[in-house]
């Protein structure tokens, strides 16, 4: 009945692999900017009508459940400090965790950045001579690409959460990082398990319905096999206790318990500033991130661990703390508060230029307003991608009510806007010509307004023009960049008189 | 440099502008930690936050839970095998015998392969949490490995009344001890869902597709 692993080349742009190719790299660059990305993605109208829907679900179960809790805003307050105090005490939670972990029996391992990370996770699955490791739904993994690397190597990598299965399975990229796959309505899901699933193990049954708990029940048969021959798993973690060395997962399907429970090795790839200094902490973020993320009272399973457990689940544990770029966030002392994050999404689920853009137009991992305050910072501001990325956003500021350890998000959002600003002046030619022509009009615009006499000047130029068309409106004029506003605007004509002409002339040098 | 000390590098150089080097000091928590809610019935909020996730839940007197946990069993279908673990109450084992079901201890623990064989597994629990509908396994004997209750597709739990606390805080307290001496904790909110098709909520994915709670009254 088991099926086995194979190369397969149908859908995979003509290449033999052992997983389904993603159509874009992890990374992102060389992508289109966001600016130019979202137009394709608002020519979706399916996938518009599937993220309206689905936002407007989940931003009301998650109000109807933080509605339920009366001391919200002191849980909101506790969380807040307690990150804080993880962030600016990093180097000594970090030393605290490895010690606490080592006791326990984990071989803890430092990663620099995510090449180095993947690199420590093909090196274990290598040594325990397996060519398909389990994965639990991980952005960090995301982030790092580790898929890829894995594929590379000749190494499976299996996603077991039914989203990231959707998405993996579609030769896609993942557009939430709570529900990864909501840019797909179940028709879509159907295709993708019928066409795809027999090429990677069982396969779909042939008379499968569009029906989400048939969809579910074939994914749970397609995955079972998988679980149970699996002998390395790779997870990320939602905390680490510092004080106890345990790790913390919230899921909702139990695939996530099947890879912490069922396979002989584990190896969990975390970020630095994922820790929380005590046990006793989570009672906080218990609370608060069910009802943040999914708009649950709890969400159906939380894993708690601290190391091996003689008999009990894998005997062999690693746990590689990575920086990749989280050192740069924190160096900033405006944009560091964005590591408080816990990636419950609720910024984004509130967020209207996301809900109407997708999460595949803003070039990273990390869409809507975590999104663009960490992808930047943790890149560096050199990718167009990463530049345009702050810019995806109406300064609105409904994320900044709804994150549940209070990131400002707008100010980090126009700070970092700045720090693109400063990237883009440094660069001595910039490669992009509309930030070329941006820079040209601020130059301009910083002439005429620095000076009255340019000012006047100018004044006295438009005056000409108004002269010369004499009260005709001006109409639709092939002049690049204006034309797009003369298209479906008249602009007035320039008035005959300046105002500064006009005050010369009605008043008398007393009164002005 | 090896990868460990760059990383505490970069922190420490990332981190000089904050002068206090003690946490506690520079940045005070002011939450109190390990309150609980005011709740008029525990017990009651605590069925009906279980039953808002699609789990059934009934009460039995305690001279009646071999017969409750019978009973469980054949109201989630399962019909041949159920595994327990090592420490579960020898009267509800010899129940399940007397009922016709096969009963597997697991000791020796049972193969991945065999667990998925199995139709049920009974266990105890923790500790319940009634704002949240949540039961928290902390895998002593009487609950087993985790493996156990996460891959036979049904689970009967039993749990006692003085062992539900009004909330989240209360219960991460009364297991401190067990994570502290190492024990893993697992925490079941209904039955294992998934929200990932449309948002629509799909009760069964992986874990035990029916979970049915006795809670055992004095």
């Amino acid at each position: 009945m088991s099926t086995q692993l194979r190369r397969i080349s149908e859908g995979n742009y003509g290449v033999a692999r052992l997983t389904p190719a993603p159509e874009h790299p992890g990374t992102f660059l060389g992508m289109p900017k966001f600016t130019k990305a979202v137009k394709d993605e608002l020519k979706l109208p399916v996938q518009r009508k599937n993220m309206r829907n689905a936002m407007t679900t989940i931003r009301t179960k998650r109000a109807t459940r933080v509605a339920e809790s009366p001391d919200w805003e002191d849980l909101r307050q506790a969380a807040f400090e307690i990150k804080n105090r993880v962030e600016r005490h990093l180097d000594h939670y970090l030393l605290q965790a490895e010690k606490s972990l080592t006791e326990r029996g984990v071989q803890v391992h430092w990663a620099r950045d995510g090449a180095e990370a993947n690199q420590i996770v093909a090196e274990i699955a290598k040594s325990k001579g397996v060519d398909e490791v389990v994965k639990i739904k991980s952005i960090t993994t995301q982030e790092t690409d580790l898929n890829e690397y894995l594929e590379e190597q000749g190494i499976a990598a299996w996603e077991t959460d039914l989203a990231e299965l959707i998405v993996q399975l579609g030769h896609d990229r993942p557009s939430h990082i709570v529900v990864p796959a909501i840019h797909r309505n179940r028709a879509e899901v159907r295709e993708i398990f019928l066409r795809e699933m027999k090429n990677y193990g069982r396969p779909c049954p042939e008379d499968v319905s569009s029906n989400p708990p048939d969809l579910a029940d074939a994914a749970r048969l397609h995955l079972r096999e998988k679980f149970l021959r699996a002998k390395v798993a790779v997870s990320g973690a939602n905390f680490i206790l510092a004080d106890t060395g345990s790790l913390v997962i919230v899921e909702s399907e139990g695939n996530g318990r099947m890879c912490l429970t069922l396979p002989d090795t584990l190896i969990s790839i975390v970020g630095i500033e994922k820790l929380l200094p005590t046990y006793d902490d989570l009672e906080v973020f218990l609370k608060l991130l069910p009802r943040s993320a999914t708009g649950e009272r709890m969400n159906p399973y939380n894993s708690v661990w601290s190391g091996v457990t003689p008999g009990d689940g894998p005997q062999e544990q690693h746990v590689i703390l990575m920086d990749n770029g989280r050192t740069n966030v924190l160096a900033d002392p405006v944009g560091r508060e964005v590591l408080r994050c816990i990636r419950c999404a609720s910024c984004i689920n509130v967020c209207p230029v996301y809900e109407r853009a997708g999460g595949h137009a803003y070039g990273s991992v990390y869409p809507g307003p975590i999104g663009i305050t960490l992808t930047p910072q943790l890149r560096g501001m050199q990718d167009p991608v990463d530049r345009a990325m702050p810019y995806a956003c109406s300064l609105c500021g409904a994320c900044n009510e709804v994150c549940p350890v209070k990131i400002p998000f707008t100010d980090i959002i126009i700070h970092v806007r700045n720090k693109v600003v400063s990237a883009e002046k440094a660069d001595r030619f910039p490669k992009d010509p509309e930030v070329l022509g941006e820079m040209a009009l601020m130059k301009t615009a910083a002439w005429v307004l620095g000076d009255y006499k340019h000012f006047e000047s100018i004044m006295y130029g438009s005056r000409g023009v108004g002269r010369v068309l004499h009260h005709k409106a001006i109409g639709p004029l092939p002049v690049p960049v204006a034309e797009r506003w003369l298209k479906y605007r008249d602009v007035q004509a320039p008035p005959t008189q300046t105002f500064r002409d006009w005050w010369k002339q009605n008043r008398t040098e007393s009164e002005r | 440099m090896d990868a460990k000390q760059e990383v505490l590098a970069r922190i420490r150089q990332a981190t000089t502008d904050i002068t206090e080097k003690d946490p506690l000091v520079d940045t005070p928590v002011t939450w109190t930690y390990g309150g609980g809610i005011e709740m008029d019935d525990v017990v009651g909020t605590f069925q009906e936050k279980v039953e808002d996730y699609q789990a059934t839940v009934v009460r039995a007197a305690h001279a009646d839970l071999p017969t409750a946990v019978v009973d469980g069993l054949k109201a989630t279908g399962a019909a041949e095998s159920v595994v327990v673990p090592v420490g579960l109450d020898k009267d509800w084992v010899k129940a399940i015998e007397s009922a016709g079901l096969t009963v597997h201890v697991d000791d020796p623990q049972l193969s991945n392969a065999q667990l998925d064989k199995t139709d049920a597994v009974v266990t105890a629990a923790a500790v319940g949490v009634a704002d949240t509908g949540t039961i928290v396994l902390d895998h002593e004997d009487d609950q087993g490995r985790r493996a156990l209750s996460l891959v036979p597709d049904r689970h009967v739990c039993v749990i006692r009344t003085d062992q539900i606390v009004s909330d989240v805080p209360e219960a991460v307290q009364r297991v401190k001890q067990a994570v502290h001496a190492g024990r893993p904790l697992t925490w079941i909110s209904g039955g294992s869902a998934t929200s990932d098709i449309e948002l629509s909520r799909v009760d069964g994915v992986h874990g035990p597709r029916k979970l049915y709670v006795i809670i055992a009254e004095d």
